[in-house]
């Protein structure tokens, strides 16, 4: 099928959801940042079809949603792995040797940053300071938080996602 | 020295969860309680305001002048946000305060709204804190139902909600007009002020925006008066408890709930454990990576507002990172050049055009193919983009290059003459230059 013609819907969950989000602002435009965070979680990325069905259902034109998903980084407007890796290389982190983990990272995953595993598995990036700075260094793995990193312990992260664990969510200094 | 813990307390009580039970447990919502029956909204604006609590973001703007700067007239609709973009390089207070004790902050919302008359709160927290917005939601759920938000909270008449709002990975958004454009589903590019959110802020309507750990002081100076939160910290005018938060090069990295106006010594080598292997301090950023970069001779200033400002530098986010003797000056300038120069929003020339040119030019000294003259044209792009701009970011994004250039000029010099690194320790890893 051409992705062109095919029609993008949210589930059933989510358009409960998205009419609850709406109640939240007196604005319909004011619900576009939640009903995005809510349309990557449900198609893993916001492709020009996500963005012209999400500018519909908020009475948008569609360049007033484009300007948003390229703005924000956390929105991916292009497919990234099933888990995607974003290690933190601002100063602090960096202080605490997150070039050293870089480098570990890129060589075990055997891609350079902001490329993709070739099973499609796992993207790596970089990005800027995520809180975690007492913790460093730090990196999320689809939000999930993971701290006080070595490569040792990145070994064994990797190894169980590989594996088939999940990140799971977990407060600071905790995981 | 040991200090009494007061944002802090709960969360460091042993077994304590951040739950509603556990927060009542421990004297939660008596604030609201007392104040629903004792304060009139103008009269808990007053008392913040005889309290003196600055805000803990990052201006350290009075709260309660704040508050009072919105129109009396009731007609009109107004809206509380809670800044919880917390994403300043070296701080992290926010977000334990966010993760372990949620309902302090949102006891400190219901007050907020309760003194400035707003039915509707926002807490806009960075998209990063997937955790923390669960925890959020949970607990904002929680007191939904034990009625302390929503309708006619504890039969007082008032109604008050708070919704929670994700952001998407935006350090700007923490500028409080580009929170404001971010939930009114725009891209997050800070506004001409004036007109201030006080008056012309979400949606056009009157606005107060404050910060988590500020929101969180809100009961404890209900429940204790402003006279007990003046006697503490550094009074007149820095008075209260601060949590900073404390990186880099020390045996115990962390948030630490200190009076205000401790010296700087006593939070890095009692609280913070010292420096790592007992080696030297070079260089403190005492409030984020917006603040200027001390010596080691400010090692005794101490922690307010108005000290650090003495010395060159600002308080800030409280986020105090330590870097070791070890640690290349020219690298950690363009570390954080290249943090301000991804996080520019663009809406400003002179700040979208000059932090990529900063970044390129403190690339090349960095790789050994710097010109001596670059480091007055270092200055001369710096005093292009401060005070140029629409908001404060102009003004942060300069401070590590103009600092690091003040106190350690010999280390640009060197990387220029010798074409490497007069230190070479990069955060612990050894790597040539040019490496990269």
């Amino acid at each position: 099928m051409n992705p062109d013609t095919k029609k993008i819907q949210f589930s059933e969950k989510a358009q409960q959801e998205i009419q609850e989000i709406l109640t939240h602002y007196p604005d319909k435009r004011s619900a576009l940042l939640p009903v995005l965070n809510l349309a990557q979680a449900e198609f893993g990325h916001i492709g020009e079809d996500v963005m012209v069905m999400v500018a519909n259902l908020l009475d948008l034109t569609p360049p007033k949603v484009y300007e948003v998903v390229t703005f924000y980084t956390l929105l991916n407007e292009k497919p990234v792995g099933k888990y995607l890796i974003q290690l933190c290389r601002t100063l602090q982190c960096a202080l605490a040797g997150s070039e050293n983990i870089l480098g570990h990272l890129q060589q075990k995953l055997g891609i350079r940053v902001g490329e993709t595993t070739q099973d499609g598995l796992f993207t790596l990036r970089t990005v800027e300071c995520l809180a975690s700075c007492g913790t460093a260094p730090a990196m999320q793995i689809n939000g999930a938080f993971y701290e006080s990193l070595t490569r040792e312990k990145l070994d064994r992260i990797l190894d169980d996602l590989k594996r088939g664990a999940q990140p799971t969510l977990k407060p600071m200094g905790q995981n | 020295m040991k200090y009494e813990k007061v944002l802090h307390k709960n969360l460091e009580t042993p077994g304590y969860t951040g739950s509603l039970a556990d927060y009542e447990r421990l004297g939660g919502y008596q604030a609201i309680r007392k104040v629903f029956k004792e304060y009139a909204p103008a009269q808990l604006t007053d008392l913040v305001k005889r309290s003196s609590l600055r805000g803990r973001g990052g201006a350290g703007f009075p709260t309660g002048m704040k508050w009072d700067f919105l129109p009396k007239d009731p007609a009109i609709t107004r809206y509380l946000c809670c800044n919880a973009d917390e994403s300043e390089p070296g701080t992290f207070k926010d977000r334990q305060l966010i993760e372990r004790d949620p309902h302090q902050l949102i006891e400190g919302m219901v007050l907020a709204a309760y003194a400035i008359g707003a039915r509707v709160g926002y807490i806009y927290v960075r998209g990063e804190f997937v955790h923390g917005a669960r925890v959020l939601e949970r607990a904002l759920a929680e007191a939904r139902r034990a009625g302390y938000l929503g309708k006619n909270i504890l039969k007082s008449g008032m109604d008050i909600d708070i919704h929670l709002h994700v952001g998407a990975g935006a350090y700007i958004c923490g500028e409080e007009t580009a929170l404001l454009e971010s939930i009114e589903g725009k891209r997050g590019l800070p506004r001409t002020k004036p007109p201030f959110p006080a008056t012309h802020g979400l949606y056009g309507k009157p606005t107060v925006i404050n910060n988590v750990e500020t929101l969180s002081n809100l009961p404890h100076i209900v429940n204790r008066g402003a006279e007990w939160f003046t006697s503490i910290g550094s009074p007149p005018k820095s008075p209260g408890m601060r949590i900073f938060s404390v990186s880099g090069h020390v045996n115990r990295p962390g948030n630490y709930e200190v009076p205000m106006g401790i010296p700087l010594r006593e939070l890095i080598y009692e609280h913070a454990g010292g420096v790592r292997g007992d080696k030297k301090i070079k260089a403190i950023i005492p409030g984020g990576a917006s603040a200027a970069f001390l010596t080691e001779g400010s090692l005794d200033v101490k922690l307010d507002f108005e000290s650090i400002a003495q010395v060159g530098s600002m308080l800030g986010s409280g986020g105090v990172t330590v870097m070791d003797e070890d640690t290349c000056m020219v690298w950690a300038a363009l570390n954080l050049m290249e943090f301000f120069a991804h996080e520019t929003c663009g809406k400003c020339s002179p700040c979208r055009e000059g932090s990529s040119w900063l970044v390129q030019m403190m690339r090349r000294i960095e790789h050994g193919h710097g010109r001596m003259e670059d480091l007055d044209q270092l200055v001369r792009i710096c005093g292009g983009i401060a005070g140029k701009t629409v908001c404060a970011f102009g003004d942060a994004e300069v401070a590590p290059i103009l600092s690091t250039l003040k106190h350690w000029r010999s280390e640009y010099e060197y990387h220029i003459k010798e074409k490497k690194c007069m230190v070479g320790n990069r955060g612990g890893s050894l790597v040539t230059i040019g490496g990269h």
